[in-house]
Parts: structure tokens; C-alpha cells; sequence
């Protein structure tokens, strides 16, 4: 329980710092934090108290008390799908300063109205 | 169906003739999608696939039924006009091969997004598209392109994550991913806060991804500065496949939501339709760059499009769908016809464009008849749309948003022919912009658009009952979806 709080509030820092910040390398932080906490709240939906990896080791065991193995399939295709987005807001950050010469999102404003 | 979104996959090249193999698979698209929709409607009322033969519960399915048909031809059709457009237009640009592949996402992406039938499959689709899109609106590398595609990346994503959050959470409650099951949960779910929090959270991601005022700020610098063929794929198709199409499908079918059960919620959708049709209508007004008012024109009709679906009763469900399909038409049309005058004169500041019809005459005629079929003049397909919206809105007795309809048309009106007026046929205060027609296919795949807005204008009734009629009423019979999927 505690767990997942703690994933609502690396949200909120996350989101806090993509509305706040002004260098845009901070806001690509800002928003893997937030990246981060979804994926952490997914792969936390999967916990069972006492439970153990869902991996079988030998033929005939107890399946009951696996961790549902889902959601970690699915956090998996969502960490990489974050991977491409990171990636390619690095990639856009790097191509505007080679053009405005600063990261500073105040001083990348010609698009106004 | 299923190998309609692979073939785009495998048209990923590293030659020359990248335009070939991108056409080629766009007309397979569309062709498959028209073959779709015609078996719909002569044999079953929806198909389902099961991929890799996994039960429902386990696997993806993947469902194909009316309401489907309807988005997957709006779709192909104009990613096909797009793409035969950019054959000449990229001429401009470096790296072509690149800007196929891409576009090829970004249409596997929709269709993905169209078929699926299960909803963590969805956001991957809707992912796909949006990352692919990210890049194409910064695909001139421009101090415009970089900023309005940072902006848009960033702003979009956030809605994508909002809805992987919605996504964790359905789960949790769910157990599955399979978008009719979740349906049949949800139906013995009850509408405790939680349920809420859920809808809201999809409802964010969504309506960033649709431009949905407050949440649209993305829109107007990305739409511009992306390459043509691109905006008239994002404005027309994007946000519609991937907010409207994908919320629909979720709140109606997933959540079963009517409005019968749950006025709030749709009132809350007329509120911010109506809050985008005002804003988008007037800050249309404003623009001197071409293209972005043709953007802010967009928030305007997707405002249409949600009043359309809050309204909630048959015939404005039935106007809001049909309003995707001429939207898609229209505005496909219009920026198409605006790459071409940039494709022509470089340049998309309105005070400097003027009197271009004596040298342009297809593209002004053709920019003309779209912005009147956007503005809901008789007997365009925009003006069948409205109707609708306006019928539903006054069988509902929501008199005051018939008066707004019908006024924001004629503002719609108003701004649009305004840009036709000053670009095209205005000749008096000085010299015609010198210009030369574009090259045929530009132009064909413009003139292909008209026809279609004319055709489905002209012929709106068969369209309707065969194709946006069934289509209406999947969306209404909410739950019931389940039973059609897992029926089979």
C-alpha cells in the first residue's frame, strides 16, 4: 500500500518538474521520473503478499502463490516503449541547441499565438 | 486483418524506390479496409481474430467490427491521398526513405489502434503512431519543426503515460487485458471513486492526445510545422483515431457509459466540446500563417465531434462519426491543398499569398470546395454532419447547443473562406504571388479528396445506413459489445 503512494508521489515530482523546469534536459528528468513511476505502479499491480516469482523450477510445483507474471510483461514492453521516447526527445534537445545555441525553453519561443 | 498493419512493417526500406513500396501498401491498406467494410455489412456484424489461437482471456483479439470499418476507411483513404502527395512534395525535404518508413508507422500504428481488441495492445499502437509522428513533425529539422516537435513530444507523451496509468489500473481490477472481458467486469463493477479516477485519468490521456481544450496547446505549432502530407494525416485522421476513435471505444464499449448511467460524465464532454469549438473557432479567426488556422480550425471540429458524442443519443452519435469521415475528408484535403501553395510559393504567411487562383486554379478550386464542405454547406458531406449534430442536440432538447452549432458553421464559414478569399482570389491591392501549378500527382491526390467529400456528401444515405448507422450502434449498445466479441 505504502508502495504505491510512493509511486503517486514520484509521479507528482516528475510532473512537478516538467511544468517547472526551464532547461529542457530537466524536463526530459522530469518526465523518465514520470515514466518511472507508471511503469513501478504497473509492475506493483502483480504483488502478492508472500508470494514467489512466477518461474517454475521443477515439474509439479505449487503454482499458486506466483507473483502475477502480467503485468511484468507488460511493464517490460512499456520500459522499452519509454526507452524510444527518451531517446527521441534526447535526440530533439540535441538538434535544438545546434540551432537556438541554449536549452533554456524561455529563449525557444518563435512559435507564439 | 491482421496482416493489414504487417505488410507497412515490412515496407521499411533502405532504397530509392521507398515511394513505391510506401503507395503500393497504402492502396493495399485501403483496398482491404473497403473489402472489410463491404463483408461487414454483407455478411456478419463483426469479426474477431484471435492471434496465435490464445483463449480470449489470455490472448490479443483482434475485433473488426462496424465502428471499426468506418475509422479504418477514414484512415487508409487518407493516408493514401497523403501518400500519393508526398511523391512530388518531398522533393523539399533530405532523407526520403526515412520519411516513408516513419509514415508507415505512424499508419500501422492507427490501423493497430483500430483493430485491436485489447487494451494494453491499444496503447501500444497508439505509442507506435505517437513516437512516429513525434518525429516526422520535426522532420525538417527547422528551428519551427525542432520546437513545435519537442513541445508536442513532451505534451503527448504525458498523455500517453496517463493513459498507461489508466491502463495499470483497469488492470488491477480487471485481470485481463481483453478489451470485451474487462467490459463484462465492469459492467458488476458499480461506480465507486475509484471507477471514476480510472475514467478520468483515460479521459486526460485522451483528450491530449485528441486537443481537446485545455488540453490542445500542442496542436497549433505542431500541425503547421509539420510536412504537409503529415499535418493532413495528423489533423485529419490522428487525433481522431487516437483520442476520439480509442475514448469511445473505452468509455462506451469498455466502460459501458451512456448516458442513461452517467449524465455527469457526458455533460462533461458537451462542456469541453463546446469550450473547443468557441476557442478554436475564434483563435482561427487570428492566425496570419496559413496553416495554423487550418490547425486551430481543427480544435474547432473535434469540439463538434465531442458535443457530438455528449449529446449521446443516436442521431448525434451518428453525426459525430459522420463528422470524423468528412472532417478527415475536408481538412485532409485542405492542408494537402496548402502544401501544395507551399510546395509553390514557399511560403505560408497569408499576407504575402495573393491572388494565386490565376495561376493555381485546381488547388484554389479544390481548397474552395473543402472549406465549404467544413463549414456545412449543403450538399457537402460537412453539411450532412452538422445536420445530425444539430438534429440530435434539439431531440435532446439542448436547444442553446443547436444555436451554437449552427453559429459556430458560420464562423467556420467565415474564417475559411476568408483564407481562400485573400490566397486565392483576391487580386485587387496587389501583383498575383507568381506560382506555377504543382505537379499531377500533388494535385490528383488532392482532387481525389474533393470527389470523396462530394460523393459522401451526395450520396450520404446509403453511407449512413450501411456504414456510420451500425457504427453508431455499436457504440450505443455499450456492454453488449462483449457479448459480440466473445460470442463468436
Amino acid at each position: 500500500m505504502v508502495a504505491l503512494f510512493a509511486c503517486m508521489v514520484l509521479l507528482l515530482i516528475g510532473f512537478y518538474a516538467v511544468v517547472t523546469k526551464r532547461n529542457i534536459i530537466r524536463i526530459i528528468i522530469g518526465f523518465s521520473l514520470v515514466e518511472y513511476a507508471v511503469n513501478l505502479f504497473f509492475a506493483l499491480v502483480g504483488f502478492k503478499r508472500n508470494g514467489i516469482p512466477p518461474i517454475i523450477t521443477e515439474l509439479g510445483q505449487s503454482r499458486s502463490n506466483f507473483v502475477d507474471p502480467v503485468p511484468q510483461a507488460l511493464v517490460l514492453t512499456a520500459i522499452v516503449i519509454g526507452l524510444a521516447t527518451t531517446a527521441l526527445m534526447l535526440v530533439l534537445a540535441m538538434r535544438i541547441y545546434e540551432k537556438y545555441r541554449t536549452f533554456d525553453i524561455t529563449e525557444i519561443r518563435r512559435l507564439k499565438g | 486483418m491482421a496482416s493489414a498493419f504487417l505488410i507497412p512493417l515490412l515496407a521499411k526500406l533502405w532504397q530509392r524506390s521507398a515511394d513505391l513500396i510506401a503507395n503500393a501498401a497504402g492502396a493495399i491498406l485501403l483496398g482491404i479496409s473497403t473489402y472489410g467494410a463491404v463483408y461487414l455489412f454483407t455478411v456478419s456484424p463483426a469479426l474477431t481474430y484471435r492471434m496465435g489461437g490464445w483463449a480470449s482471456t489470455l490472448g490479443i483479439t483482434l475485433v473488426y467490427d462496424h465502428l471499426t470499418a468506418l475509422v479504418a476507411l477514414a484512415v487508409n483513404t487518407i493516408g493514401l491521398a497523403a501518400l500519393l502527395f508526398s511523391v512530388r512534395y518531398l522533393d523539399r525535404y533530405t532523407g526520403r526513405w526515412k520519411f516513408f518508413s516513419l509514415f508507415m508507422l505512424v499508419l500501422a500504428g492507427l490501423n493497430g489502434v483500430t483493430i485491436t481488441g485489447d487494451i494494453f495492445n491499444m496503447f501500444v499502437f497508439i505509442e507506435i503512431s505517437a513516437i512516429s509522428s513525434y518525429a516526422l513533425v520535426a522532420f525538417g529539422t527547422d528551428f519551427d519543426e525542432l520546437e513545435a516537435g519537442f513541445k508536442y513530444m513532451v505534451i503527448g507523451e504525458i498523455g500517453g503515460t496517463a493513459i498507461l496509468l489508466a491502463i495499470a489500473m483497469l488492470y488491477a481490477k480487471a485481470s485481463t487485458l481483453n478489451m470485451a472481458v474487462v467490459s463484462q467486469v465492469m459492467a458488476g463493477f458499480g461506480r465507486t471513486p475509484l471507477f471514476w479516477f480510472i475514467v478520468a485519468t483515460f479521459l486526460v490521456g485522451f483528450a491530449v492526445k485528441m486537443a481537446m481544450v485545455p488540453f490542445h496547446a500542442w496542436l497549433p505549432d505542431a500541425h503547421p510545422s509539420a510536412p504537409a502530407p503529415v499535418s493532413a494525416l495528423l489533423s485529419g485522421v490522428f487525433i481522431k483515431v487516437l483520442g476520439v476513435y480509442a475514448m469511445s471505444r473505452v468509455m462506451f464499449n469498455v466502460f459501458g457509459l451512456s448516458r442513461a448511467n452517467a449524465a455527469g460524465f457526458f455533460n462533461l464532454l458537451l462542456a469541453f466540446g463546446v469550450i473547443s469549438i468557441i476557442a478554436g473557432g475564434l483563435l482561427a479567426y487570428a492566425q496570419k500563417d496559413y496553416k495554423r488556422l487550418l490547425a486551430y480550425s481543427s480544435i474547432s471540429q473535434v469540439g463538434y465531434i465531442l458535443i457530438g458524442l455528449g449529446i449521446g443519443n443516436y442521431w448525434s452519435i451518428v453525426g459525430a462519426l459522420f463528422h470524423i469521415l468528412a472532417h478527415a475528408l475536408g481538412k485532409g484535403l485542405l492542408f494537402l491543398a496548402s502544401g501544395s501553395v507551399e510546395y509553390a510559393t514557399g511560403t505560408r504567411d497569408m499576407d504575402k499569398l495573393s491572388g494565386l487562383e490565376k495561376n493555381m486554379p485546381v488547388t484554389a478550386w479544390s481548397h474552395l470546395l473543402g472549406s465549404l464542405s467544413l463549414a456545412g454547406v449543403p450538399p457537402f458531406a460537412g453539411f450532412f454532419s452538422k445536420l445530425f449534430i444539430i438534429v440530435g442536440a434539439v431531440a435532446a432538447r439542448m436547444y442553446w447547443l443547436a444555436v451554437l452549432a449552427a453559429l459556430f458553421s458560420t464562423v467556420t464559414l467565415a474564417y475559411l473562406v476568408n483564407v481562400v478569399n485573400r490566397v486565392f482570389f483576391n487580386r485587387k491591392e496587389r501583383e498575383a504571388t507568381s506560382a506555377r501549378e504543382v505537379p499531377a500527382s500533388m494535385s490528383l491526390a488532392v482532387l481525389a479528396l474533393v470527389v470523396l467529400t462530394i460523393a459522401l456528401g451526395i450520396g450520404f444515405k446509403p453511407v449512413l445506413d450501411r456504414l456510420v448507422g451500425p457504427a453508431a450502434n455499436v457504440l450505443l449498445q455499450g456492454l453488449g459489445y462483449a457479448q459480440g466479441v466473445l460470442g463468436r
